[in-house]
């Protein structure tokens, strides 16, 4: 039954009646929608003079009209093309007095006003839905969507009003008077009062995450609080010939001030300089001349195992050797142009351990291990290649997500030429693996 | 990584079998290889020129390959052929002889002393009896140029010559001379220059115009003439037309000019090997013994190496294994290089995993193990963490705070990309102040902060410049909340256990600072030292980074309270 009809306030207080707050004892309310067509004020007037087609051609007499007086007339354009399109009328460039009007036959059917007069009827299903389209397009229909709700008296129906208590008072507690009250439902769907927060930053969230991982697996973290680096470090004591593409200008940020380094172990220096040129330890070297000006560059440095190749070679000058792991997670440089998937700056994660007697399968199952921390427990390695590492490795993992073999990182066991002139003994392996945090 | 492309088909007739794309991408994963891309020249031109250029071009696939940057043989279709088959085992590892010719006259190429100012070195091989086919010729050519972009350094290096034997006649001579007196007819030109025109004919080659330097100032350019003075070539630049090679070729001259005699051996080897399915060169055995570490039978061990094209046997009382380099593989250079061989050929991923027996107490970086215990507690005190850039402008630590880049101490980059990276931030307040501009739209009021390193000049360190690990809070809003960030400072002193007296903590004092509302700048004393500055920004400095709230900051070194 159209309540609203019949109590016109009451419609009022439905539409103002906020949906979730309603309480469902007193009355529930059920929402439905329909769709019904109407005429626009444009259509109303065509049924009631006519379209404006119809009443051009009306307007034309026996002996025609000049366009220019037609075109005066109110509904003299929009007709007039209307008109000529449905073959109405016909028009004469050349006439006497100007361009000039005609009927085109002898009588009319204004269809659109029938049309129009159906639906002001209510049959406007009875039209298909073409027209329909066609009259909508010309403005001349609209559709109208109509909300109606289904009321009926819910569980704790009553024709009085009472007031419901928001929250409890220290006064009701203290009285009691929360025994007698009734309180107004909670709505649990709504969302509460987000607590005044700081945060911290996301990706340096995942670089505690993985710190944690390397100290439960025993890693000591090294100290890589030194951006700046000389090539020599970071490149030549890796073994990675001076030629090396790496080394260019394009790959590598050179500093202008300070330009180089001023101080290096020099007997070591010397043991680098030797393994490059002329080989050396079981190698036969890169053979070439090795400049001490190149190695002396200063750089931002492009990989934490510049900080690894210190810490090794301290750990070489050492009485006894000892074992060890040691892991980093900071900052590195590319001079790259930045796009979607290139940074000038991100950071590089690393993970080193020295032993004696230590093989690739034991890299394999420090990585294992390792990612598996991670949650990535399915991994394949791949034959790669790295200047200061041999064997080197690549690590994939399967992504579910991608469907795909993704690379999760690199890895290899550092090369001899590298090791043997820092002073650590013959039989030390040291295995190695990286990836970079951004990832 | 290097990228061979390579004509689908041919690749699987030379291997003798068709592979799917999956098969392939399998093989190249065992063997070490990339399959990066399945494309065609016609997909090629019309991604980098449109659809309209790319019509009539070839529609042939192409299999895009990276191979390690050190392995120099499987730079082309023949090299990468053989590697695979011997992997495989479908092939014998081929062994490179070195033929007399048929007349017993061996060619000589003689190097002057001239050249040691401008280019010393040159190594040269013959291929005789060559047969080139289209596809031959075309793999010839562009190995030439993978050569010549990566082992060679762009022609810097080490440039190779090729030329047909047939049209010149021996002995060579490797010589330099002044540009005026070297006069020839450059490959595919009409007509004779001298060196300099050629120089200058070739300033606007979109290829050439990048080697001429190599040569350009120098008084004396390299040349090589044959017996009657027929111009072979001009390294690095340009060979001579007449000794051009074409399909028919059927002896060819290999000469390779080089600054670093070494590059120049393996280049010369590289080339002549691949392309001596056609002909054969000698080769030097090297022989290494190999004690086996993995638990392998040293037969299994020298089958495994042979796989990889190391030919290798037992020897001695069975514990040893020889093994022959040839001369195509210049990156074995330790035994550690064919133990990575060896495991490949075995398959990486049958090796067992194993856990080191290594034990160690693991111990945290004091200063970073300090830096994750603030950035928690600045993170309850309801501050936002942001992580900035380390690399600016010079604008951003000097002008817009108002001081001069020479008192800043900076590092300066030589080679920035852009702007953006000319120094190494001296300060963390232009980063987060950056921050805030990028997020004018969030509700106020914004208060970021963040404890990173910034870089110093410092003469006592090895580089000359060393990190300083600092903390920055700023508070932004429609006022400048001092108080908040003081507030901020007492809290972290707390944390730390400093408190706010003169003998035994901290002190606040009125400072003056270009960067700060006069006024409303004071320094912190603590630990005997100045630890740095907190205050009201000033309006300039927050119109130059593009603000416009009341701001205030902090910045202070957190290393003297470790």
């Amino acid at each position: 039954q159209d309540v609203a009809q019949k109590y016109p306030e009451g419609r009022l207080l439905m539409l103002n009646y906020d949906p979730p707050v309603r309480s469902p004892q007193v009355i529930e309310a059920e929402q439905r929608s329909s769709k019904r067509w109407e005429l626009t004020p444009e259509g109303q007037e065509i049924v009631q003079e006519g379209s404006h087609e119809a009443r051009v051609f009306d307007s034309i007499p026996a002996e025609g009209l000049p366009q220019s007086e037609l075109m005066k007339l109110p509904s003299g354009k929009v007709g007039f093309s209307k008109a000529m399109s449905n073959k109405w009328v016909r028009l004469d460039k050349n006439a006497d007095g100007g361009p000039r009007i005609f009927r085109a036959v002898e009588s009319v059917r204004d269809s659109v006003r029938e049309k129009l007069q159906l639906v002001q009827q209510g049959e406007a299903e009875s039209l298909e839905e073409k027209d329909r389209n066609e009259l909508k397009k010309r403005k001349l229909l609209m559709e109208v969507v109509i909300k109606t709700y289904w009321i009926r008296k819910g569980s704790a129906f009553s024709t009085t009003v009472t007031k419901q208590e928001t929250d409890l008072t220290p006064e009701m507690i203290a009285s009691g008077s929360w025994r007698d009250l009734k309180f107004k439902a909670y709505n649990f769907a709504a969302l509460g009062i987000m607590p005044e927060s700081g945060h911290l930053h996301p990706l340096l969230k995942v670089r505690t995450q993985f710190r944690q991982i390397f100290l439960e697996m025993g890693f000591t973290e090294m100290p890589t609080n030194n951006f700046i680096e000389s090539s020599f470090w970071n490149f030549d004591a890796l073994f990675q010939p001076q030629q090396h593409p790496a080394r260019d200008q394009h790959d590598t940020f050179f500093l202008q001030d300070p330009a180089e380094a001023t101080d290096f172990p020099m007997d070591y220096l010397k043991r680098v300089k030797k393994i490059h040129s002329q080989g050396g330890y079981g190698s036969q070297g890169y053979k070439y001349d090795w400049k001490l000006a190149e190695a002396r560059k200063n750089i931002l440095r492009t990989h934490t195992t510049a900080v690894s190749a210190r810490m090794l070679y301290r750990l070489a000058q050492q009485e006894k050797f000892a074992p060890a792991k040691y892991f980093s997670i900071d900052r590195v440089f590319r001079n790259e142009t930045l796009d979607a998937t290139h940074l000038a700056e991100f950071h590089q994660i690393e993970g080193v351990v020295a032993d004696y007697g230590l093989t690739l399968g034991d890299l394999m199952g420090t990585l294992r291990e390792f990612f598996t921390k991670l949650g990535i427990s399915q991994l394949r390695f791949k034959p790669a290649y790295n200047p200061y590492t041999e064997p080197s490795m690549e690590v994939f993992s399967y992504h579910q997500g991608l469907q795909k073999w993704v690379e999760v990182g690199n890895s290899g066991v550092f090369r001899p030429e590298m090791l043997l002139p820092m002073g650590l003994p013959e039989g030390v392996s040291v295995i190695a693996w990286g990836l970079s945090l951004e990832r | 990584m290097p990228t061979v492309s390579v004509k689908q088909e041919l690749l699987f007739q030379a291997l003798g079998r068709r592979y799917t794309d999956e098969e392939f991408d399998e093989l190249c994963f065992e063997f070490g290889l990339e399959l990066d891309e399945i494309t065609s020249e016609k997909d090629i031109i019309s991604k980098e020129q449109g659809d309209g250029k790319a019509e009539g071009a070839s529609d042939i696939i192409l299999y895009k390959i990276d191979v390690p940057a050190n392995r120099y043989d499987l730079l082309c279709l023949e090299g990468l052929v053989r590697g695979l088959q011997v992997f495989k085992e479908r092939i014998k590892a081929p062994r490179y002889k070195r033929i007399m010719p048929a007349n017993g006259d061996v060619q000589r190429l003689i190097i002057t002393e001239e050249t040691a100012q401008v280019r010393p070195h040159a190594v040269a091989a013959v291929l005789r009896n060559i047969t080139f086919s289209k596809d031959r010729y075309d793999s010839f050519i562009d190995l030439q140029e993978k050569l010549h972009q990566n082992i060679c350094r762009k022609r810097a290096l080490v440039a190779i010559g090729t030329h047909d034997l047939d049209t010149i006649s021996g002995p060579f001579t490797y010589t330099a001379r002044p540009p005026s007196e070297i006069r020839f007819k450059p490959l595919n030109q009409s007509k004779e220059y001298t060196a300099s025109e050629i120089l200058d004919l070739y300033r606007t080659d979109s290829q050439l115009k990048h080697y001429l330097h190599i040569i350009e100032n120098k008084p004396l350019y390299p040349v090589i003439y044959d017996s009657n003075g027929v111009v072979l070539s001009m390294p690095p630049i340009i060979n001579g037309d007449h000794t051009k090679i074409s399909i028919n070729t059927r002896n060819v001259f290999v000469e390779c000019t080089a600054t670093d005699i070494t590059k120049a051996k393996i280049v010369l080897d590289i080339l002549v090997t691949m392309f001596s399915e056609y002909c054969e060169k000698q080769f030097i055995p090297q022989i290494l013994t190999l004690m086996s570490c993995f638990s392998e039978t040293p037969s299994s061990l020298a089958k495994l190496l042979t796989r990889m094209c190391l030919k290798s046997h037992v020897t001695g009382n069975g514990n040893n294994i020889e093994i022959e380099i040839p001369p195509t593989r210049a990156d074995i250079i330790h035994a550690c290089d064919i133990i990575e061989d060896a495991a490949i050929a075995y398959g990486y991923n049958n090796i067992q995993m194993t856990i080191p027996k290594t034990y160690t107490i693991a111990n945290q970086f004091p200063l970073n193990k300090l830096t994750e215990l603030l950035r928690q507690d600045l993170a309850a005190a309801g501050f936002t963490e942001a992580l900035t850039f380390a690399l600016c402008s010079q604008e951003d630590i000097a002008d817009k705070l108002g001081v001069d880049i020479c008192s800043t101490k900076a590092v300066h980059i030589a080679n920035p990309k852009t702007a953006e990276f000319q120094v190494a931030r001296t300060s963390l307040l232009p980063g987060l102040l950056k921050t805030i501009a990028a997020n004018k739209k969030m509700p106020l009021p914004l208060k970021l902060f963040e404890i990173s390193d910034i870089v110093v000049k410092d003469s006592t360190k090895d580089v000359g410049a060393r990190n300083q690990r600092n903390l920055c809070a700023i508070y932004y809003n429609k006022n400048p909340g001092f108080e908040f960030i003081h507030g901020l400072l007492d809290r972290v002193m707390q944390l730390l256990s400093v408190p706010p007296s003169k003998e035994s903590g901290y002190l606040i004092k009125a400072a003056e600072d270009s960067a700060f509302f006069p006024g409303r700048c004071a320094e912190i004393l603590a630990k005997g030292q100045s630890i740095g500055k907190l205050g009201v920004l000033h309006p300039d400095v927050i119109t130059k980074f593009e603000l416009t709230m009341p701001c205030s900051a902090l910045e202070i070194k957190i290393e003297p309270f470790l």
